[in-house]
């Protein structure tokens, strides 16, 4: 199909998609409306099981299972990833340069690390109280570890980042996720049920197997996201193409198979 | 009040988005993307969502945008650097360029963090 | 203003669309996509939106304060994350493809054409 006709037959359907969105959203409740049958009864049900964050009690109590899938959605994410990225045979792996930072620089950044860090394991602790929890924190940890990339070079990011461990712990996570799971119906409830004792409302140990669930996501958070990093980085600082790599706007050739 | 700052923020976001998507250079769409990120992390938090608004402001405005340049970085230096050095310079000190392009992206995302 | 955010987040998804339609680089195409995601946060949480609520975290809140929706929030939530997972791999294929065929540029791509 040329580039035309495409264009055409998108503005079409675009014409067409447009009308039937302005036809919907006249019939919507409208903005800012009262009705809200599914948060009323969602935030009764946090409140029985004393969770003071209604979207932790939604995600990791109410809806823990749809919170597996999308955990097992990141882990796949990451597994293919690193399978595609994969250093393949031909590639070159070559020792990243070091790089030239200011002081002024690198002591920020040595200085924020921590600080980043413990924004972001706070972040993962507090998730059943106040907002946040194992997703926000668990990007929060991951990232704050490439301020070492920004404040050194990317040698000394390596030297902390033991990628295997990464790897290891990104697999626990999702792991122990599954591993509540069967060990509420072990305790003779359904898949996943809260059957911790719940505590006191508004503290760190409340919320039953919440506080578990987002432990296990922010473990896995973080860690996958450090190898999906990881990942992109190595192919961008380190590993280099065959010499002759196919040339800008050159057809498939015969290379093409040795990977596959 | 709070609905005439959420109808800003909303304009903020569609105007941010249009740019994004009629950006049709990588690098600077990576950078309008970081923008947008942090117009929907503002507009998220005026619509009391701040899960969600911590979310978008660590993954939207410093994770996505940070994979995108690594990429573009990749696939620039692999192949022709015609393209390339129209919109990065000089093809040799490319390497370095795009070295500290990803690492501004990313002590971007740790200030807005805090 | 009751149809303005339900008309923001359509809008995001056309131009999002059109974005990937036009483009000319997978990359370019990888960010318009999520251009186009960013149009199902802001649905859901205008969905989810009550006027003069406050965010659903009961830490400093009396028990019966007004409230916006948790759920649709938690679904956002969701969304944030699946959309930085579905960018990265993505992207890993566009790097994948470049490795292949030696271009980014969807039309040159004679290997796709059916």
């Amino acid at each position: 199909m040329t580039r035309r006709a495409r264009f055409v037959l998108f503005l079409v359907a675009a014409a067409a998609v447009a009308l039937l969105f302005v036809a919907a959203f006249v019939r919507l409740p409208p903005f800012g409306g009262d009705f809200h049958p599914y948060g009323d009864r969602a935030v009764r049900a946090a409140f029985a099981h004393r969770t003071a964050n209604a979207v932790a009690a939604v995600n990791f109590d109410q809806r823990a299972l749809d919170t597996l899938g999308e955990e097992t959605i990141l882990f796949s994410a990451v597994l293919g990833a690193v399978v595609l990225l994969r250093q393949i045979a031909g590639e070159r792996r070559r020792p990243p340069r070091r790089a030239r930072v200011s002081g002024a620089i690198r002591r920020l950044g040595v200085a924020m690390l921590p600080v980043a860090l413990l924004t972001g394991l706070y972040v993962v602790a507090h998730g059943q109280i106040t907002p946040g929890g194992g997703f926000q924190g668990g990007v929060v940890v991951a990232t704050a570890l490439h301020l070492l990339y920004v404040a050194a070079d990317y040698g000394a990011l390596e030297r902390v980042r033991p990628l295997s461990l990464y790897e290891i712990g990104d697999a626990t996570g999702e792991a122990a996720y599954v591993v509540t799971g069967v060990a509420t119906v072990l305790a003779g409830s359904a898949f996943l049920a809260n059957v911790l004792p719940w505590g006191t409302f508004g503290t760190l140990t409340s919320a039953g197997t919440v506080v578990v669930l987002n432990a296990a996501v922010g473990m896995e958070v973080a860690c996958g996201v450090v190898v999906l990093l990881a990942t992109f980085l190595d192919q961008a600082v380190e590993i280099e193409e065959p010499s002759h790599a196919p040339a800008s706007g050159g057809t498939p050739d015969g290379s093409g198979g040795d990977a596959g | 009040m709070t609905d005439v700052l959420i109808a800003v923020a909303l304009v903020l976001v569609a105007v941010t988005a249009t740019a994004a998507v009629l950006n049709h250079e990588p690098l600077r769409q990576a950078l309008v993307l970081s923008f947008l990120g942090l117009t929907l992390a503002l507009l998220f938090a005026l619509v009391q969502a701040p899960d969600v608004s911590l979310s978008q402001l660590a993954v939207g405005s410093a994770l996505t945008p940070l994979m995108i340049v690594l990429t573009v970085r990749k696939v620039r230096r692999g192949t022709g650097d015609s393209t390339a050095s129209e919109t990065t310079g000089a093809s040799d000190d490319q390497g370095t360029r795009g070295d500290r392009d990803a690492g501004d992206r990313d002590a971007g995302g740790g200030e807005e963090r805090r | 203003m009751t149809l303005l955010p339900y008309l923001v987040a359509g809008w995001l998804f056309l131009i999002g669309v059109y974005g990937i339609v036009v483009s000319r680089d997978l990359i370019h195409t990888v960010g318009c996509l999520s251009v186009t995601q960013s149009s199902t946060y802001v649905l859901l949480l205008a969905v989810g939106y009550r006027d003069g609520g406050t965010a659903p975290v009961y830490a400093d809140v009396p028990k019966d304060a007004r409230v916006v929706d948790p759920v649709v929030q938690a679904l956002t939530l969701t969304d944030v994350v699946v959309g930085a997972t579905v960018t990265a791999l993505l992207l890993a294929l566009v790097i994948q493809l470049h490795k292949r065929h030696g271009t980014v540029d969807p039309d040159q791509l004679s290997a796709l054409k059916g």
